[in-house]
């Protein structure tokens, strides 16, 4: 399944934040978002999920979600949005318990997704027992277990430190080489972008328009923390945003 | 500065809370001791203060005369139904307040309208209403229960975490497991908190209840004692009421405990 979006434009109270965006996430491709601050990258990822209804233009989803996916366009948080109430096998038994499915089965994709993120002997724990990272790891597993067609992530790993960040990248990389995913990865971290991205999509300053999509063939697998090829690509991308970031900070500051 | 060097002062401590119980028990201890050594050397006049000692015995013989749970009893009762009618009508409302605009436009102000009427001036229309017998004390607790029950639980609500309700939906959990499994237990410590309160005011309530019109009850123990001047016997009535408040703190504590084990 694939998403394409088709001039998707958005106010929010007379305010413009997105005009005009055409956009395609193919099948099995990681897209990542970059943007200035407030561009609206977050608004877009709502809606390519079905959480905001943009103003103008559609977002369509093509062909069919994979067999067995219980909830296609599946988000991942920035603020990992787990029940602190739950442990961590309840946060991710939560998803599954409106679909019909029986105990015994519902616990062996619990366990199994567990075992995908290395949180098996964690089951039981509480959130705030929990890392930063451990959580995002939680969060994943519990967006892996409703076998996703799209998965939307708004800046998870921002909230992170850098170790852990570095960390979970390779975990995602590993995920993806293991069995590929389509995903939309929204960031204000180039570095992210570029070992994450097989395109990356660059926006303008609010409102945000689409000003280049970059892609990169390496595959993921083979790419590393500092890789000269990617310093470079990040460069360019760096380039780009760099006047797009001045003049957005520039605004913020004459409000 | 010499090149030894001296010992930066530590300056951080204060601002928490440990726990310290006993502290409770000292405080309360001494208070008895101190009335206790007052009234007996006659620094405080008997008049003005029962001896602590003389209230214990009249409190034994309210005891041994199985007077106390005929008294006791009855203001349970009333207190139990009373108290629960009040708070779980007052969460309901308070919960539909919370998930339904349209109710809250419509209830909000009403409530508003409803909070500062001293319930007891209402006492007499509980009377017309629900007759003079249990009806109008088990009328007028649920009530004065339910409007600080309505405040706190709808303020919970709204307090529960926005982001978690966005993930519920994004996961296509139908309605009424979010408002189960989410705004509910996300909702529990602003409800349990509201409930502290909204239970000392219905003990407030049984007893200004009693008072008006009760043959047996703790509110009708402590009138009669009132009215006849007998000191050691209010003081008795009196140290009922705050047992009485202690312990349903200390129910709600242990609920809370039970329930909320998830908090740091
Ligand atoms: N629900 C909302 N109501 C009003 N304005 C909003 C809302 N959400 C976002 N905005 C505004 O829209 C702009 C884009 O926001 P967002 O999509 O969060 O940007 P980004 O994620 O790129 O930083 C910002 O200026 C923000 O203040
Ligand atoms: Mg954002």
């Amino acid at each position: 399944m694939e998403l394409r979006l088709a001039g998707v434009g958005h106010s929010y109270a007379g305010r413009e934040v997105l005009r005009d965006i055409d956009l395609k996430v193919p099948e099995g491709e990681i897209v990542c978002i970059v943007g200035p601050s407030g561009c609206g990258k977050s608004t877009l990822l709502r809606m390519m999920g079905g959480l905001e209804q943009p103003a103008r233009g559609e977002v369509l989803q093509v062909g069919q979600p994979p067999q067995g996916c219980l909830n296609p366009l599946t988000f991942i948080f920035q603020d990992f949005a787990l029940l602190p109430w739950r442990s961590v096998a309840g946060n991710v038994s939560l998803v599954l318990e409106d679909h019909p499915i029986g105990r015994d089965e519902a616990r062996a994709m619990v366990a199994d997704v567990l075992g995908r993120t290395r949180l098996t002997e964690f089951a039981d724990a509480l959130p705030r027992q929990l890392s930063g990272g451990m959580k995002q790891r939680v969060a994943i597993a519990r967006a892996l277990v409703v076998r996703p067609a799209v998965l939307l992530m708004d800046e998870p790993l921002s909230a992170l430190d850098s170790q852990t960040r570095e960390l979970l990248m390779e975990d995602l990389v590993g995920l993806w080489t293991r069995q590929p995913f389509t995903a939309v990865y929204v960031t204000h971290n180039l570095a992210e972008a570029v070992r994450l991205g097989h395109r990356i999509v660059v926006l303008s300053r609010r409102p945000g328009e689409l000003r280049e999509v970059v892609s990169l063939d390496k595959p993921l697998a083979d790419r590393g923390y500092g890789d000269a090829d990617l310093e470079v690509t990040q460069k360019h991308l760096w380039e780009l945003m760099r006047a797009e970031a001045a003049a957005a900070d520039a605004e913020l500051l004459r409000g | 500065m010499d090149n030894q060097g001296s010992k930066v002062v530590f300056r951080g401590g204060g601002f928490t809370h440990q726990s310290r119980r006993w502290v409770g028990f000292v405080v309360f201890a001494a208070l008895l001791l101190l009335a206790e050594w007052g009234t007996r050397t006659g620094v405080i006049s008997p008049l003005t203060l029962p001896r602590p000692s003389d209230v214990l015995q009249t409190f034994g013989e309210l005891y041994s005369s199985g007077l106390l749970f005929q008294h006791l009893i009855p203001s349970l009762l009333r207190l139990l139904v009373g108290a629960a009618l009040g708070a779980s009508l007052g969460i309901g409302v308070g919960f539909l307040i919370g998930l339904f605009s349209f109710v809250r436009a419509g209830l909000v102000p009403l409530v508003a309208a409803i909070f500062p009427i001293p319930k007891i001036a209402l006492l007499p229309l509980f009377v017309i209403w629900f007759g003079i017998d249990e009806g109008s004390k088990y009328a007028l607790i649920a009530f004065g229960t339910f409007t600080p029950t309505v405040v706190a639980t709808f303020a919970a609500v709204d307090n529960v975490d926005r982001t978690l309700i966005r993930m519920g939906q994004s996961f296509g959990l139908d309605w009424f497991s979010i408002v189960r499994k989410i705004v509910l237990p996300g909702a529990m410590p602003g409800i349990l908190a509201g409930l502290r309160i909204s239970l000392a005011i219905a003990i407030i309530l049984l007893v200004a209840a009693e008072m008006l019109g009760a043959e047996y009850g703790i509110g009708a123990y402590i009138l009669e004692a009132g009215s006849l001047y007998d000191l050691e016997r209010l003081f008795a009535g009196v140290v009922i009421l705050s047992v009485l408040g202690v312990l349903v703190s200390a129910v709600i504590g242990v609920i809370e405990r039970r329930l909320l084990d998830w908090r740091t």
